[in-house]
């Protein structure tokens, strides 16, 4: 099939996608922008390192620096200057943007006729795209409660004095690939997911494809249980219940145990993580064991995104675990 | 007319000394006037100015710092910055422009509100009234549709920034959680705003949404033990959600509210907290002088069992 410029463009220029695409730029720039400073002031902090003499007569910043100036200066003019300008800069861009482009209206709410793709405002895109790989009370509630209480605990379980209030890449290696990870990668990144690639039912179009809504994806996803060929039957004398019966409770005992390595295994390569330099060991010892279990469970929680997002698109496993009452 | 009593002397002198007076009143008024046009050239100077403005606003430093601390509004600010904050590199302006974004929505959207009704009948054709007829209608709508867009990036991006630059950590640890709460407030703004027009697209969004509440663990009718507990599609979390099990007038009229007045207001009170805790954490966190891993304090043991006490020390 032809490469179909038409459909990227329709997405993209969908007036309730423009942000969507303003912040395909704006996140990279101010992550090279962050991290141009943090590198800035990691040279910085190897000189300071490599000289003791260094280290307490040199100026701690990059900023340029003169011994005659004064450390602070009045908010008026020099802050609230700026903070006037950027309001008119603001004002003059949403303007200009109201002018050129209009929101979106559609046809009156209508119940019987179903929008196709019926997707949620962009930013919770993230979440609608969690709706594959994980049932709607999981996705739709238990992951925005983690995300939410997860980010609340940042400031608790992170223990490294270094890098308050200045950016710094080597000083917090690990907190800022674990935040990129989860902000970039596993937040905007399925809202780019969520906008672009799903089209109709919800379905994988890749960049170029049209979307048609009258293709069918055939079910190919299994639970594991049935790749490893769960009967379990067999058990149904030993417990004197049917067979049903038995098969559903031989699945549900199943499933535990891929829950049980994976957890094990997240915390084993959760705790290599944290313990791998000198550094992180320093880190590691200043922790309390309430702060450790936190930081580990939602480290492996998160972990389980995109295990369970690799499991569906490319081993087509639906369940790990089923029982009658939940599935994971 | 006054009365002639055969006194012409006396009648004459009346005369004379109005004249007289009415010379010196002619003078001392041009005076006046004069004197007083030049005074307004100094409005800095009236009674008024001063009721209103109470200090000077000249370049000395004293004077400098009252301008801040004497407003109301500007008090939010201390009277002196970190002289490397003021440029744009540390800060990136996230925070203040989320907060002039905010004031813009409230602004955009009194003015909507004039012009709509949250009723099934009557909100499809308001958004319609105010994109055809209503002055200047369609440049508000657009306004607000956008700021509330750039509103949800501006946090995103003031999230980001907090976080690189580690300002969440001591002793600025709850006013990151502040944050977090009130990122969360931001984007239930926008959405409570999404179902208003009571088109397709928000009544769809806003269905997709809400039936994620439908599986809520032990509070929705197809969650986890919410069979167990006793829920149906008429008394679950959802039902609450939308006043019905479905998304209808009551629906509209519950996110009106949300949007409207709920939600604002504890953005409201949250932002109180947050720029009272910037202020009483010790102001901007940076840029910072850099800190070597030579520096680090040792711990004080016995440490406590629980979490460490912050920003006591």
């Amino acid at each position: 099939m032809p490469f179909d410029w038409r459909q990227i463009w329709e997405v993209a220029s969908a007036p309730d996608n423009v942000p969507i695409v303003a912040l395909l730029f704006l996140a990279p720039f101010y992550m090279w922008y962050a991290l141009r400073q943090g590198i800035a002031n990691d040279k910085l902090i190897a000189i300071l390192e490599s000289d003791a003499q260094a280290a307490k007569t040199k100026y701690r910043k990059t900023q340029e620096w003169d011994p005659k100036w004064e450390r602070e200066v009045h908010t008026w003019p020099y802050l609230m200057r700026m903070e006037f300008l950027v309001a008119i800069l603001v004002t003059v861009l949403l303007m200009a943007w109201s002018l050129t482009l209009n929101a979106p209206l559609e046809e009156p709410a209508n119940p019987n006729v179903t929008m196709n793709p019926a997707k949620a405002p962009w930013y919770f895109l993230g979440l609608q795209e969690m709706l594959v790989y994980f049932d709607p009370w999981i996705a739709g509630v238990v992951m925005p409660t983690l995300i939410i209480v997860g980010l609340m605990v940042i400031p608790y379980i992170d223990s490294n004095p270094l890098g308050n209030g200045y950016y710094t890449y080597k000083q917090r290696r690990f907190s800022i690939w674990t935040f990129l990870v989860g902000f970039i990668g596993l937040w905007v990144l399925m809202i780019v997911i969520g906008t672009f690639i799903r089209g109709p039912g919800w379905m994988w179009f890749w960049p170029g494809q049209t979307w048609d809504a009258e293709r069918v994806d055939y079910a190919v996803n299994r639970n594991l249980d049935q790749i490893f060929g769960i009967d379990g039957s067999w058990l149904a004398p030993i417990f004197h219940t049917t067979k049903d019966q038995a098969a559903i409770w031989a699945r549900a005992i199943f499933g535990i145990f891929p829950l049980v390595i994976f957890f094990i295994v997240a915390a084993i390569l959760v705790h290599w993580v944290c313990t791998r330099t000198e550094f992180s060991k320093k880190i590691y010892k200043r922790m309390s064991l309430l702060q450790l279990v936190t930081m580990y469970t939602f480290l492996i929680l998160m972990l389980s995104l995109p295990i369970k997002i690799l499991l569906r698109l490319v081993f087509t496993i639906k369940y790990i675990w089923v029982t009658p009452w939940f599935s994971i | 007319m006054p009365e002639e009593n055969g006194d012409g002397k006396s009648k004459t002198g009346i005369l004379e000394k109005a004249k007289d007076s009415a010379a010196a009143l002619r003078e001392t008024l041009t005076e006046k006037a004069k004197q007083q046009a030049t005074e307004l050239k100094e409005p800095e100077k009236t009674q008024l100015y001063r009721s209103i403005f109470r200090v000077k606003h000249d370049e000395e430093p004293r004077n400098r710092a009252l301008s801040v601390l004497s407003n109301v509004f500007f008090h939010l600010h201390p009277a002196k910055v970190n002289r490397d904050a003021t440029k744009y590199n540390f800060t990136w302006g996230m925070g203040g422009i989320t907060f002039y974004l905010f004031i813009v929505l409230t602004f955009t959207g009194v003015l909507l509100m004039f012009y709509y009704h949250p009723s099934k009948i009557q909100a499809f054709r308001d958004i319609l009234y105010l994109e055809n007829d209503v002055p200047f209608g369609k440049l508000l709508r657009n306004m607000h549709r956008w700021a509330a867009h750039l509103m949800i990036i501006a946090v995103w991006l003031h999230m980001f920034r907090v976080f690189m630059t580690g300002s969440y950590k001591r002793p600025r640890e709850f006013n990151w959680c502040v944050g977090v709460l009130l990122m969360v407030l931001t984007m239930l703004l926008s959405f409570t705003g999404y179902l208003l027009p009571d088109d397709q697209l928000g009544f769809w969004a806003v269905t997709v949404g809400t039936n994620m509440a439908r599986a809520t663990p032990l509070l929705g009718n197809e969650g986890p033990g919410g069979p167990q507990m006793g829920m149906t599609p008429y008394n679950d979390v959802r039902f609450a959600l939308l006043g019905g099990s479905i998304v209808d007038a009551n629906a509209l009229l519950r996110a009106y509210i949300w949007h409207c007045i709920a939600i604002p207001l504890i953005v409201a009170i949250f932002l109180g907290v947050h720029f009272w805790r910037v202020r009483k954490d010790g102001g901007i966190s940076g840029p910072a002088p850099v800190m070597l891993e030579s520096e680090i304090k040792e711990e004080r043991s016995p440490r406590p069992v629980i979490l460490r006490p912050s920003g006591m020390g």
